[in-house]
This record gives C-alpha cells, sequence and structure tokens, in this order.
C-alpha cells in the first residue's frame, strides 16, 4: 500500500498529474493547513477524546460510505460497494476503541462525490455528530485505487486531518483502518493501532483432547487464514516485528520445541537443537534474537538465541522456573517471571541477564508479563483467586487490574500500547478459550470475533 | 511363539489397554475394533504380553502420582507407586518409558509446561534412585493442555496434577 500522507482535494486539476507530483502538492496543502489551524486553534475549543478518561468518552462521530465519481469494476467489487464497506469498516474500528459513538454508513444518509472537501456543515449537527468523516473511493486507471478520507470538525466547521492512500483493491480493508488510525490519532493524540495484525490459537474439540492450530487475521477478526492444520498442538505464537516470521511451540513429534514459520513460504524450522523442551519465544524488537525458556532435568531458566540460530546464551540460572521473558521497546531490559521466591512474580533484568530484581509485591501471583511498546507499563496475569489482567509500571508502581472474570490470561499489547488482548477461559467440562481485548480504562472491554475458539493472542506491530 | 501367535497376543494386549482404567492423555490413535484385529487363536484373547502396557498397568500399584497445587515432592505414597514401578521396570530392562508431566488448568500456560517437566523430572529422578537407567526414560511436559478430569473444580484438578509413566503400546 502507497501511503500518500495528506491527500489532496478530490477536484482539483492535478488529479492526472504525476504521483509524485502529487504527494509534493499534497505536503504543501499540509502546511498550508496546519498555519490556518494554528490560527484558528485558541478561539475554540478543538475536538480531543482522551483515552485515558472512564466516563462520558462517546464521541458521536459520523461516518458515511465513501464517494465514488463513478463506480467502477473492481476485483474487490464496484468503487461505489468499497466505498460503503469501507466506512463500515471505520466506524467498527472507532467503536471498537470504545472511545467513539460512530453513525456508519447505515445510520446516516450518503453523500455525493462534490461534498467530500465540501461538507454539508448545516445539516450534520442534526444528526448529533461532532465530528464527521468523508472520503471517496476512486479508480486509478492502472489497476489501483486511490482512497482518501477527510475528518471534519461540524461545529468548528473545519478540517483537522485527511489521508490518501493508493492501493491494489483487494487491500482496501487495509485503507480503512489506516483512515480509523489517522481519526483515532488526531482526535486522541495518541499512536494509532487499527492497521496491525493478530497470531493467536484457534482449538476445538473437547477438552482432553484440544486441537490447536496457528492462525492470523487482521485486528479486528478480518481476512483470517489458518496456518497449521492442527495435527500438532501448537502454542505460544509471537509475530516477528516485520510480520515475515512467526515464532511459536509446536509439539511436532511430540517433543516441546519452539520453531520459527515462514508466512511467505509455509516452511518452518527448529530455532534451536536441543534434548530439552523449548518453549515460551519471544522476538527481540530488532528481530535479531529469540528469547526462549528452556527446561533441563525440571529447572526451567530464559536463553537467547540469534534468529539464525547458533550458540544460546543463557540468561538466568537460579533454581526455579524463569519463563515467559519480554523485552523493552529499546531492547535494553527483560521482564520476565519467576518463582525462585516460592511463588510466580514478576522480575526486571538487563538484556545481558544482570542485575535481576523483583518488582512485583502486591500478593498473589503474577505470570505472564508483556512489556508495553511505549515502554511505560508492564502487562501481566495476576493469580489471586480468579485469573485478572492487569498492568505495573516497569518498577512495580501503579499496579491496576483491567480485567475481572474466572479465567483472564496472557495479555499482549496493541502497537501504541492503549490496549490489551488476552484470553478468557470458562469453568467446566466444557469450558472454552476466547479471545478478548479491553483498553486501559479497564471499561472498554469486548470479544475479538474468531471462527473457532481462540487463545495466546499476540499482537503485531503497526503495519507500515 | 511363532511370530503369528506374537501379533495376536499383542493384539489382545492393545485391546485390553484400550480397557484399561487410565487410558493415555495424550492423542490416542484410531480405536482397534474387534473385526480390525488379526485372526486370534483359541486360548489367547486374554493372554498379557509380558513386558507390555497391560501388563505395567496390571502389575504397579499406579502408573501415576499426583501433586498437591504448585508442588512437584515426591512423598512416601507416591514413593510407594514408583517403588513398584520400579520393580517391574526392572524386570524388562529392554522396555522404554516416557514420563508424562502434567498441571492443572489454574495455572498460566508458559509456567504449568515449566511445572509439568518438573513434575515428570521428579518422578524420573525417583526411578533412576531405585536403579532405573535414564537413558530409558523420556520425559514431555503436557503442562494443561492434556487434562485428564475436565471438571473445574478441586477433585477435577487433583487428577490432572500427575506424572504418569507410560509403557509403549
Amino acid at each position: 500500500m502507497k501511503d500518500l500522507g495528506a491527500m489532496k482535494q478530490p477536484d482539483s486539476r492535478t488529479h492526472r498529474a504525476a504521483l509524485k507530483g502529487i504527494r509534493r502538492l499534497f505536503v504543501l496543502a499540509v502546511a498550508l493547513i496546519g498555519a490556518t489551524l494554528a490560527i484558528v486553534e485558541p478561539a475554540q475549543a478543538q475536538l480531543s477524546v482522551d483515552v485515558t478518561d472512564e466516563s462520558g468518552n462517546d464521541m458521536v462521530i459520523a461516518v458515511p460510505g465513501l464517494a465514488t465519481p463513478e463506480s467502477v469494476g473492481t476485483a474487490a467489487g464496484s468503487t461505489d460497494a468499497l466505498g460503503r464497506q469501507i466506512g463500515d469498516v471505520i466506524a467498527a474500528d472507532l467503536r471498537g476503541s470504545g472511545l467513539f459513538r460512530p453513525l456508519g454508513p447505515s445510520a446516516v444518509r450518503a453523500i455525493a462525490y462534490s461534498e467530500v472537501t465540501a461538507p454539508a456543515f448545516d445539516y450534520w449537527p442534526g444528526t448529533g455528530a461532532v465530528a464527521l468523516v468523508q472520503g471517496f473511493v476512486r479508480d486509478n486507471k492502472d489497476g489501483r485505487l486511490m482512497v482518501g478520507c477527510y475528518l471534519y470538525d461540524v461545529a468548528l466547521r473545519q478540517e483537522l486531518t485527511r489521508q490518501g492512500f493508493l492501493i491494489v483493491p483487494g487491500e482496501w480493508r487495509r485503507a480503512a483502518h489506516k483512515c480509523a488510525d489517522a481519526i483515532y490519532a488526531r482526535l486522541t493524540g495518541e499512536s494509532p493501532f487499527f492497521d496491525s495484525r493478530i497470531a493467536y490459537v484457534a482449538e476445538s474439540g473437547p477438552k482432553d483432547r484440544r486441537v490447536k492450530r496457528l492462525a492470523i487475521m487482521d485486528s479486528d477478526g478480518a481476512n483470517h487464514r489458518f496456518l497449521t492444520n492442527g495435527q500438532s498442538v501448537v502454542l505460544t505464537p509471537r509475530f516477528s516485528p516485520d510480520y515475515k516470521q512467526i515464532v511459536y511451540l509446536s509439539y511436532v513429534e511430540r517433543r516441546p520445541r519452539i520453531y520459527v514459520y515462514d508466512i511467505g513460504t509455509g516452511r518452518q524450522r527448529v530455532v534451536t537443537e536441543s534434548a530439552n523442551p523449548t518453549f515460551a519465544p519471544r522476538f527481540s524488537p530488532d528481530g535479531r534474537f529469540i528469547l526462549y525458556s528452556m527446561a533441563v532435568n525440571g529447572n526451567t531458566d530464559i536463553y537467547r538465541v540469534p534468529i539464525g540460530g547458533g550458540a544460546s546464551t543463557r540468561l538466568t540460572n537460579s533454581p526455579g522456573i524463569d519463563v515467559g521473558g519480554s523485552y523493552s521497546p529499546d531492547g535494553s531490559r527483560i521482564i520476565f517471571e519467576s518463582d525462585r521466591s516460592g511463588s510466580q512474580q514478576l522480575y526486571v533484568m538487563n538484556s545481558d541477564g544482570s542485575n535481576q530484581r523483583r518488582i512485583s509485591f502486591g500478593g498473589g501471583r503474577y505470570a505472564t508479563p508483556e512489556w508495553s511498546p511505549r515502554g511505560d507499563l508492564i502487562a501481566f496475569t495476576k493469580i489471586a483467586g480468579n485469573f485478572r489482567v492487569g498492568v505495573m509500571t516497569p518498577d512495580g508502581g501503579g499496579e491496576r487490574l483491567l480485567t475481572d472474570s474466572w479465567q483472564d490470561e496472557a495479555p499482549s499489547w496493541s502497537p501504541n500500547g492503549r490496549v490489551i488482548q488476552f484470553f478468557r477461559t470458562s469453568q467446566g467440562r466444557a469450558g472454552k478459550s476466547s479471545v478478548w481485548q479491553v483498553d486501559l480504562t479497564g471499561t472498554n472491554e469486548r470479544r475479538i470475533p474468531t471462527p473457532l475458539d481462540g487463545s495466546d493472542p499476540a499482537w503485531g506491530p503497526l503495519l507500515p | 511363539m511363532n511370530a503369528r501367535l506374537k501379533l495376536a497376543a499383542l493384539a489382545a494386549a492393545l485391546a485390553m489397554a484400550g480397557c484399561a482404567r487410565k487410558p493415555p492423555p495424550e492423542l490416542p490413535p484410531a480405536p482397534m475394533t474387534g473385526q480390525e484385529q488379526a485372526p486370534v487363536e483359541q486360548g489367547v484373547e486374554n493372554a498379557i504380553v509380558p513386558g507390555s502396557r497391560a501388563d505395567f498397568l496390571r502389575s504397579v500399584p499406579s502408573d501415576r502420582i499426583l501433586f498437591d497445587t504448585d508442588m512437584y515432592d515426591v512423598d512416601d505414597r507416591d514413593r510407594a507407586v514408583l517403588d513398584g514401578q520400579a520393580q517391574w521396570l526392572q524386570r524388562y530392562p529392554n522396555v522404554r518409558v516416557t514420563i508424562e508431566g502434567h498441571a492443572d488448568e489454574r495455572g498460566t500456560r508458559e509456567y504449568n509446561l515449566a511445572l509439568g517437566d518438573r513434575r515428570a523430572n521428579a518422578a524420573k529422578n525417583y526411578l533412576q534412585s531405585r536403579g532405573i537407567a535414564a537413558s530409558r526414560m523420556t520425559v514431555i511436559s503436557w503442562g494443561k493442555e492434556r487434562p485428564e478430569a475436565l471438571g473445574s473444580d478441586e477433585s477435577a484438578w487433583a487428577q490432572n496434577r500427575r506424572a504418569v509413566t507410560v509403557i509403549p503400546q
């Protein structure tokens, strides 16, 4: 997908200009808009949403279907139909964040192509919307589509941001996620996260013989794909930072070991040859190393191995179970769990294994720590009666529990460090697992739709 | 015993193992039915092949030891069970075993993998101390992936915190 950055107006004469030229013009346009906003801003407070506010975060935002100058058939459907579908995805993304109350294409009137850059500012306040998303889908005459989207402040009658993308028709959902990301980022001041993918374990079958398959999907559950056939139990996948590989645990040949799966070729290979079981794999932020745990005669420690293979470096050597490391975003430190004190607790160490110290002291057990991509928080599973997902700072302060269910486990961060996915298991003989997400307020919690039951979600980074 | 008789006896043993009180907790092969068995000669149907899984299950106090929450210690009762297993294993020095370690569902997945490994090794180390060569024993941890009891209560969890000695079919 070609990101054109800020989008030019669809009716401008420069439509047919070379892309490079268009891109340069966009930059100019942005500069001009920025200058205008800078002058206008002090006069009236602009729209914004606070992602940390637990109450009243339901900004009404109108998202009519994207308009098209003429409906043209594409491999993914007509530009007219795509415009409406893109509007639906943008609205669903914004709704899913828990911060907005979108009025999607089925809830508001359709707009004409000419309205895209000239909103009916007299009409929209009557719908209750305080923000408005409009856009267009246009045949680019080269097998690609140009998708533009614009965010307006209804009360101020002002454009807040615009984005444009050149895509092949099959990538239309990504254009929708990118638009939603631009809107989310502009209104919250946070980094975007919708255009990203999830690796997880799809589950089926009875509780004592669960069939587990490696699967991937978009952050909203779309474009779902199974990667393994379920013959061997697979667990705990993680995307590489470039999304080209997945590291995970497989019971192939009845030997639990970590493998790297190449998404392009479908091939998998053992990461480190050992007679001992290896598990709990994690990529380093630069993708050059894999952190993993290995059990030797009942004692589990954390190791690091180069992605291409080679000698492993042992990072912990305490008697007991050291498991589940996760790198800080700058790669300098690792958070992990250890029962060296007698129960599972969280520890931080330098990435070479030095300076190991415990950070969890809140009572109960703490497990599955994951360092936020923002660096500011550690997500974990707290075991004190129920299993709950919570966060604390890397020095152990500010502990907050975000979920409360019988068994919530294994948090994984959104690319912007503002949303957490985890899996929830229900009780009893028919107990099943499902993938859920919650934001940092703990109030916006929802289930992620998956074709089968799901566990071990692992959120990848923002797509380029 | 001629080769054909051996095969028949093995088939009978397999069928018996299928009826045993404790089926193997991992994915079993498709169950053998009477129709699929090799022709069985008179008087062999109920024979148990010495050194077979069926023989093991019949001969030892139990094929497994159980653990308290988060624990992996081998107590007096466990020792009695493992002593029985060791005696049998000494009678059949060519039999190799797999010791499977398991945890209950009330633990996190990766910790439970490590805990299952710890439990299986506790059983292995004890058997080794009773004279069973380490080279005869393979350890595998299933963590919480293969529960024996399906409920979500103390009694089910107690059954699932286990190390099971499995003789090949």
